[in-house]
């Protein structure tokens, strides 16, 4: 078990922007029950490719919901293209750091939010096929 | 905020009692027992009844004692030292797939030095079956390492039975009784052992103490080298304050045995029911054949390091067989043998109870748990998908 600090103990209990998403625009989902973790993002995107709402359901130990938490804070209001800049290390510095062990197993929230971003462009391109 | 210790299986706080014992070792008689002065004969005599004490508990000799720096060291000299002395029979040791690290990972090291091991599965309760012992066995094992009580899940193992087996075929047998001793009756004899392992801090006596019983006449060769103490078995000082406390831990935590688990049983009955009721929650281990203290559950759809956190902002401490809290990407390996998936793994949770707990406190676990899953439930994906998903029984 790792030692949190206090930034990270805060978004593992209270979390932001838990929740599903009707009609999302984009879903992303990263990780695997074998390894203990699965995060899945949801987002809502407007026409000049902002993100206006994000949600996020996680399984997995501390860091996994802290960074799932931080994600969708430094996400909303960035566009699409800014979300893809956002990688796993930025969120952890935002969260002021993880214990070492965690930087590479739990901390994949930028991933998720990449996939969801992803699968929107997919649909819009299906869309405008 | 109230603080409540479910943790008893990693470690329990020390006796006042065993305290007192020892203080008296640190300043005041502080002589080394090698010594031939009055200093070292105090010492000495310390350590010569902390011995008796040892011996007395477990039904062995005083000169089949060796006093070592804890489970983990005893468990190597056991393995390492027998494997030394024997090699020229064999390269074969048999043990279990459910042993704690200390016994796996010995054996591990020895597979890349030319010994093969074979790891024997367990059923869905973590028992070994004594079968399975018997037609591992080869003509040229030999060492059987297998652990009287399970730490994860509190399976006691038929040590009794695996005794007769590996005596019957001349193959020296070693259990690691780390968990057992003070929760279950341990006696050499009764358990057909050559070697037990045990570890103070796990009856109320102080950490980094333990000791290896050897059966007279078991070949042993020792790993470490130095001085002439503990017939050289494992020289260097003796830790006689540790010792002194290691007696008198031993000797508390075997009296009236039965009458004081009877009552950690009913705050374990109370626990379990009360987990159960809570839905998805599943036992792991066997129902009855456990360590009095030992509660395991599986909660699907929760991570186990998330409730554990949880519980923890609560005053609450227990632990998990999450990968999170095995210090590697997986969850641990006891619970993956017994046949859980790695979903129900990752989501188990130990409470092991002790002397100390009420009914009060597992009562208080109980009402701040349910709320605590829910959180955690409704965050988890696999909760909101859990009707498409296929559901293991």
């Amino acid at each position: 078990m790792s030692v949190y600090n206090e930034k990270v103990l805060e978004h593992f209990q209270n979390p932001r922007n838990v929740g599903t998403m009707e009609n999302a625009d984009g879903v992303g989902e990263v990780g695997n029950i074998n390894c203990g973790d699965i995060m899945r993002i949801y987002i809502k995107v407007d026409g000049d490719e902002r993100i206006t709402d994000i949600k996020f359901q996680t399984f997995g130990c501390g860091a996994a919901v802290a960074t799932s938490s931080m994600v969708t804070e430094l996400a909303i209001g960035k566009t699409v293209d800014e979300a893809l800049i956002m990688n796993n290390k930025d969120v952890a510095e935002s969260l002021g750091g993880l214990p070492p062990i965690k930087m590479h197993c739990s901390n994949l929230a930028a991933d998720a939010l990449h996939a969801a971003v992803k699968n929107y462009r997919e649909k819009r391109a299906l869309h405008q096929r | 905020m109230r603080r409540i210790y479910l943790d008893h299986a990693a470690t329990t706080p020390v006796n006042p009692e065993v305290i007192a014992a020892m203080l008296p070792y640190f300043h005041n008689n502080f002589g080394n027992p090698s010594s031939v002065h009055g200093f070292g004969r105090e010492a000495r005599k310390a350590v010569d009844e902390a011995r008796e004490k040892v011996a007395k508990a477990i039904g062995a000799d005083v000169r089949e004692i060796v006093f070592t720096s804890g489970g983990t060291e005893a468990d190597n000299l056991a393995i390492q030292g027998i494997v030394l002395a024997k090699q020229d029979k064999g390269k074969h040791i048999v043990t279990s797939a459910i042993e704690h690290h200390a016994v796996i990972d010995t054996c591990g090291f020895l597979g890349t030095q030319g010994f093969e091991v074979t790891y024997l599965p367990v059923d869905e309760y973590g028992l070994v079956t004594p079968a399975d012992v018997l037609a591992a066995i080869r003509p040229d094992t030999i060492l059987i390492t297998i652990m009287h009580a399970n730490n994860e899940m509190g399976t006691v193992q038929p040590i009794a039975e695996i005794g007769k087996i590996a005596r019957a075929h001349g193959i020296t047998f070693h259990t690691d009784a780390v968990q057992s001793i003070g929760s279950i009756p341990v006696d050499v004899n009764e358990l057909n052992v050559d070697l037990l392992s045990l570890s103070a801090h796990k009856f109320y006596g102080p950490k980094g103490i333990g000791v290896l019983y050897i059966r007279k006449g078991t070949k042993i060769k020792p790993v470490t080298h130095g001085g002439g103490q503990e017939r050289k078995y494992r020289p260097g000082t003796e830790n006689h304050a540790s010792i002194v406390g290691l007696g008198k831990a031993i000797e508390l935590a075997t009296t009236n045995l039965v009458e004081k688990q009877s009552k950690i049983r009913m705050l374990r009955h109370r626990l379990i029911a009360g987990l159960l009721a809570i839905p998805e929650v599943k036992l792991n281990g066997h129902p009855e054949q456990r360590l009095s203290g030992n509660v395991n559950v599986s909660i699907r759809y929760v991570e186990g390091e998330s409730l554990i956190l949880s519980l923890d902002m609560k005053g609450v401490a227990v632990s998990s067989g999450s990968a999170c809290t095995s210090g590697s990407l997986d969850p641990s390996h006891v619970l993956l043998a017994m046949g859980l998936s790695h979903e129900e793994a990752h989501g188990s949770l130990r409470l092991t109870l002790g002397h100390d707990n009420t009914e009060e406190e597992v009562d208080y676990v109980l009402s701040v748990l349910p709320e605590i899953i829910e959180r955690l439930r409704k965050m988890s994906p696999l909760y909101s998908q859990r009707y498409s998903i296929p559901v293991r029984t």
